[in-house]
């Protein structure tokens, strides 16, 4: 970080309008984004608060805190609101919207009215979720496997799957815009190979987005009617199959994970180069491999039913798929790593919490690969082992993504810096409860705890202890940015580009023009063209050149005021 | 595979030195070598992990920015590596497939001496019937050294059948029959988890399995229970044919045993109360006593016609059904097999023949219908 | 350009940006929606194999005419749009409006008779979760209720959007009427189109899996007529 002499760009999107009409009519991208980022971060304390609820019961093997149907709701609930209304809207919606048009030199998304209707359809899925949590919840866990969810569940199922319905339109809407936004607005000069690799990882989950969440959605509508009007779609006794409901399920929530870690893996290409000034190593490579990721993911939902009594034969279809899915995630690992070498690597938040994305992500990776063997997982089905490997993807990848990304592009999006040293405290504390969380999971899943049990085994008693208190310690870590970044904005102090990070969204004014460019900018070179001393033997003869001491403004407008 | 089992020492070094349990116990053939694959692949991915984890910090540390507008330096990296890096996993990959891949297959069907036992999941129980009629709930006595196969079908919802000890799963699905096999290696009691989250009280459709000596549960089949009380308790059950209405089923004429003691028991009368032992003793003399609610008073009374020997045996059979893990008291195996002498006592000795239990009166409608889940409507296992 | 205000949105730079910005945005929409349907085509098949005499048996419940009428319709209709489009394409706004109508028409045809077909079925007691009764052999009573389900929760879907599209015409027929559109500008009936063909084609997949599979038997199935 530098400590810069800048002040606010006297107008910007901000300032622009006022009153609450310009907020929830608004058509820009970036205002949008803030609205997202508002609802999406009470959804995540929401979520988060049932998943402390559930560590406080399973610190002793009795029920001693919550009885069965409590506990039930409590995970269901957990699941539901994380992953429905914040892991996928997480990154592309907030994040996404504010950035795209930035990073590819746009003024809008493809389809404004249609990202504000977004929202919208968003915020009336969150208001399904909030009423079942008000009205006393739902029991069928996040995934909502038949029959128990059609016949057998006496909680507010319908109105939890209509929830899921509407984000999932949402959630298509999202990605539809950002396709085209991608394809068609980028600035003259801006071709796919020199595009950001938070742009190419977006595009990926966009394509999933548009094609997986359909079906989630059709699948939702029909537990639902099927509880409302007795009709046998997944009810075996009147013929139905209720593994076909879990085909049609996990083709969406496989994929869906992908939505929700690729945000996360483009985030940390950019803090990658960011804090290293040096371009990502292996850009193609890192460019396509979300591709990869992205139509791999389509293939390999069975991994999730090899005991659901799949034939062995399509098991191990969808056994060698999820293992070759594998191999893109594993090519950027390399990559970045590969990137550190030799650049100039500074230990500001973003980079710390991408540091630590990189070890978890690898970890959360591998340990996948356990489950995508069908004679590990038929141990691991199910079992605890289960849970800590996707909250290492979930949590320690797309949350540790979206928090870095939320640090780094925070001066863009509010012309105003968090406090630095919070800022690595909070990463330190975040990084540390989370293994103390989830590390003793993958113990207490090979011993054989089943998950979704709210009384267990005595033996299993000391690991679930440590992990209770480890998300103790991750609900201080997560709890710290929220309130110094609040405090930021009126007492942060004002930075424009402290990272002097390269990039079309820097170009601009921090916070950027409701137009984000006076004038369409034109690019004329590759992404994260920093400047790079000769390869010397002796160190500090490189010294930074003014051209980035002074980002090319071209603009020539974004740093106006300082002139005021 | 002498580096496995290296580890495999450390692990149960670890376990016993910090009172840690770190690893489940291997109690069937299949067990050693799902464990091989994992810690196999435990090696490969631990040493990747950890290579890529010091890497990460000895760059970080080494190129750290020391001046504040140090510049990245140029770094000539063959691109080849790219191709390394893409192969070679790919390469490791595949191996983890085809050995899982080969774990999962050598166990897929079962050998055909395996003995075969029905099981069925209800919300929230496990019920088993042996070939000779025996039935059990919670609790599965199986022979060590031969093949089981479990046939499964679900009442309701999807459960999942989970022995941790023998690292075998799978799910038990309405309507459908599905199997899984295992060969118990080591005499023991294991946990039985229901893994497929099955509603309310999904946490407590637990249980145990008992692997016997073969003579032993040979002995058990016979039922010359020499074990605990709860074990001589569960063959009185049965041979008093209690198991013909308290079937567990939703339409059954009699309650819903397990995890009856210590609960609240409302009462025909409108009245609630504990079912403790006097309670569980009272209702089977004097059924007529205390009736819950939404049954009728159709059990005969027991008196006199038991023994208090007796009595103790069937409420501790009664309180293990219930059993939480903080009173698990495991079934223990009979230590010593020797069958009772026939008419050695004759009012107390439990049939030593193959006297199935259904053979005593009153046999009850549903007792007639279901010693197997009724195959239609199921289909062959077909996907 | 005919009307006050320019056809281009503030984002776009050029009319091409915005016209090709619009079209994939549509083709996206209807991958959206193959895969919407596409699920419930899934659900068909895998029902189907799981009880193919059962729903031979209850299509055979199904009036192939009225179905075959309505066919004919949705693909008059497909012609008319496709008229309308290229008439919008030629500034013809009179051939616009007159196609438009048509393929209104049409598309208002398809869903009265879609209602009497309805309004049979519920007297006929073939509406699973309303007033379902199987009166033909009982071992065909779970499929027969599955295929119906299947019907009634597939051609509704259709049935939704060829509502939703028929409002899309209205307004598409006012502001053609508003002098809108010009050969320069016609992106909004051109997308329309799209989606009017796309609803048309599901209904072509629609008609035999549900209506033709049993109409080579006598009509009722078994059923009590």
């Amino acid at each position: 970080m530098i400590e810069e002499n800048v002040s606010l760009p006297r107008i910007h999107y901000l300032n622009s309008h006022y009153g609450w009409k310009s907020w929830l009519f608004t058509t820009d991208h970036k205002r949008i984004g803030l609205l997202y980022m508002i609802s999406i971060t009470l959804m995540f304390f929401l979520g988060g608060f049932f998943a402390l609820l559930i560590r406080l019961e399973l610190l002793t093997p009795q029920a001693d805190m919550f009885n069965a149907d409590t506990y039930n709701k409590f995970f269901t609930l957990h699941g539901v609101i994380l992953v429905f209304f914040f892991l996928v809207p997480s990154i592309p919606a907030t994040l996404g919207n504010f950035l795209i048009p930035l990073m590819i030199g746009a003024k809008d998304v493809a389809f404004p009215k249609l990202n504000l209707l977004s929202w919208y359809i968003y915020a009336i899925g969150s208001l399904f979720t909030l009423w079942v949590v008000a009205v006393g919840g739902v029991d069928t866990g996040w995934t909502f496997y038949t029959p128990y969810s059609t016949t057998f569940a006496n909680t507010h199922v319908i109105a939890a799957t209509l929830g899921v319905f509407f984000t999932g339109f949402s959630s298509i809407l999202t990605g539809l815009n950002f396709i085209v936004t991608i394809h068609k607005m980028r600035a003259p000069g801006l071709t796919w190979f020199r595009l950001p690799l938070f742009i190419w990882s977006l595009y990926a989950t966009s394509i999933i987005q548009v094609l997986a969440t359909p079906v989630l959605g059709i699948t939702m509508v029909l537990i639902a009617v099927e509880r409302f009007a007795r009709v046998g779609i997944f009810d075996p006794a009147l013929g139905g199959d209720p593994v076909l409901f879990q085909h049609m399920f996990w083709f969406y929530s496989h994929p869906a994970v992908y939505i929700m870690i690729l945000p996360s893996l483009g985030v940390v290409s950019e803090l990658i180069s960011a804090f290293t000034w040096k371009r990502v190593f292996g850009y193609k490579f890192v460019a396509v491999s979300s591709l990869m990721i992205a139509i791999f993911s389509f293939i390999v939902w069975g991994h999730h039913m090899y005991v659901s009594s799949m034939s062995i034969y399509a098991g191990m279809l969808f056994s060698i798929l999820s293992y070759l899915v594998a191999v893109p995630s594993a090519v950027k690992v390399f990559n970045w790593t590969a990137t550190l070498y030799k650049g100039s690597v500074s230990y500001d938040t973003p980079m710390l919490y991408a540091l630590g994305f990189i070890g978890l992500f690898t970890i959360g990776g591998l340990t996948g690969l356990f489950l995508a063997s069908m004679g590990l997982d038929r141990h691991l089905h199910d079992t605890y082992f289960v849970i800590a490997h996707f909250h290492l993807i979930m949590v320690g990848g797309a949350v540790m993504g979206y928090f870095g990304g939320l640090h780094y592009w925070w001066p863009k999006m509010f012309g105003r810096m968090y406090p630095e040293w919070w800022g690595r405290l909070s990463a330190l504390i975040v990084f540390v409860g989370f293994n103390l969380s989830f590390f003793p999971q993958f113990i207490i899943g090979y011993l054989g705890m089943p998950r979704r049990y709210h009384v267990y085994a005595p033996e299993f008693q000391v690991l679930n202890v440590m992990s209770t208190a480890g998300s103790s310690i991750l609900g201080v870590g997560y709890l710290l940015p929220l309130v110094y970044f609040i405090w930021s904005l009126r007492y942060g102090k004002v930075a424009s580009n402290p990272w002097m990070a390269k990039g079309l969204e820097w170009e601009a004014a921090s916070p950027p023009l409701p137009e984000n460019f006076l004038e369409q900018p034109v690019v004329t070179e590759e992404a994260y063209n920093y400047p790079i001393r000769p390869a010397q033997p002796t160190r500090h003869t490189g010294r930074l050149t003014s051209g980035l001491a002074q980002p090319a403004d071209t603009t020539g407008k974004g740093r106006e005021a300082e002139v005021v | 595979m002498t580096e496995l089992t290296l580890l495999n020492a450390l692990f149960s070094w670890a376990a016993l030195a910090f009172r840690l349990p770190l690893f489940p116990e291997q109690a069937s053939a299949n067990a050693p070598r799902v464990d091989a694959l994992y810690f196999f692949m435990l090696a490969v991915c631990g040493g990747v992990s950890i290579a890529i984890v010091l890497l990460i910090f000895y760059f970080a540390v080494k190129y750290r920015r020391r001046a504040p507008d140090q510049l990245a330096e140029e770094a000539h990296v063959p691109i080849a590596l790219e191709w390394a890096w893409i192969i070679i996993p790919s390469l490791f990959f595949l191996s983890f497939f085809a050995w899982g891949a080969l774990v999962y297959f050598e166990d897929a069907k079962a050998p055909k001496d395996a003995l075969e036992i029905a099981c069925t999941g209800r919300q929230w129980m496990w019920k088993f019937q042996h070939p000779d009629g025996q039935r059990e709930i919670n609790t599965l006595h199986i022979p060590i050294g031969k093949p089981i196969k479990l046939v499964m079908v679900s009442e309701d919802v999807i459960h999942s059948m989970f022995v941790p000890a023998f690292r075998i799963h799978m799910d038990v699905i309405p309507k459908r029959y599905t199997e899984v096999w295992f060969e118990a290696t080591k005499p023991g009691t294991y946990h039985m988890f229901c893994s497929q989250y099955c509603g309310t009280e999904h946490a407590n459709m637990i249980g145990s399995v008992v692997a016997l000596e073969p003579h032993e549960y040979q002995a058990w089949l016979n039922g010359a229970a020499t074990g605990s009380l709860a074990l001589r308790g569960e063959g009185l059950f049965n041979k008093l044919a209690c198991n013909g209405c308290h079937t567990g089923d939703a339409e059954a004429r009699g309650p819903y045993l397990p995890g009856l003691y210590g609960r609240n028991v409302q009462l025909t009368t409108g009245e609630v109360i504990v079912a403790d032992e006097n309670y569980i003793r009272e209702s089977i003399i004097k059924p007529g006593a205390k009736i819950a609610a939404g049954y009728d008073n159709i059990m005969p009374g027991y008196d006199g016609q038991l023994t208090e020997e007796q009595i103790i045996e069937l409420v501790a059979y009664i309180k293990h059904l219930g059993k939480k893990y903080d009173q698990f008291e495991p079934v223990a195996p009979p230590t010593a097999p020797a069958p009772r002498p026939a008419g050695q006592n004759p009012d107390q000795t439990l049939p030593t023949g193959n006297v199935k239990p259904s053979a005593t009166p009153p046999a009850t409608p549903s007792e007639a219908t279901s010693p197997r889940p009724a195959p239609e409507g199921a289909r062959p296992k077909a996907n | 350009m005919s009307n006050a205000h320019s056809p281009i949105a503030h984002h776009f730079y050029t009319v091409e940006q915005q016209k090709e910005a619009a079209t994939i945005g549509m083709w996206l929409f209807l991958a959206t929606e193959i895969l919407l349907f596409g699920a419930l085509f899934t659900a068909y098949a895998v029902y189907r194999q799981k009880f193919p005499d059962a729903f031979m048996v209850a299509s055979s419940r199904m009036d192939w005419k009225m179905g075959g009428l309505n066919t004919l319709f949705l693909i008059i209709s497909s012609v008319t749009m496709v008229f309308a489009v290229s008439a919008a394409e030629k500034g013809r706004r009179g051939g616009l409006l007159g196609f438009l109508a048509a393929t209104g028409f049409f598309g208002t045809l398809f869903l009265v008779v879609k209602y009497f077909e309805y309004k049979h079925h519920y007297h006929d007691q073939d509406v699973p979760g309303l007033n379902f009764h199987w009166a033909g052999a009982p071992e065909f009573a779970n499929g027969a209720q599955m295929f119906f389900f299947l019907y009634f929760f597939m051609t509704g879907l259709h049935a939704l959007h060829m509502v939703v599209g028929l409002g899309l015409l209205i307004w598409i027929f006012i502001t053609a009427y508003q002098g809108k559109y010009s050969p320069e500008y016609y992106n909004p009936v051109e997308m329309f189109g799209l989606y009017w063909h796309f609803v048309d084609l599901v209904w072509i997949f629609l008609f035999p899996l549900l209506y033709l599979l049993g109409a080579h038997l006598p009509p009722g199935g078994g059923g009590h007529h």
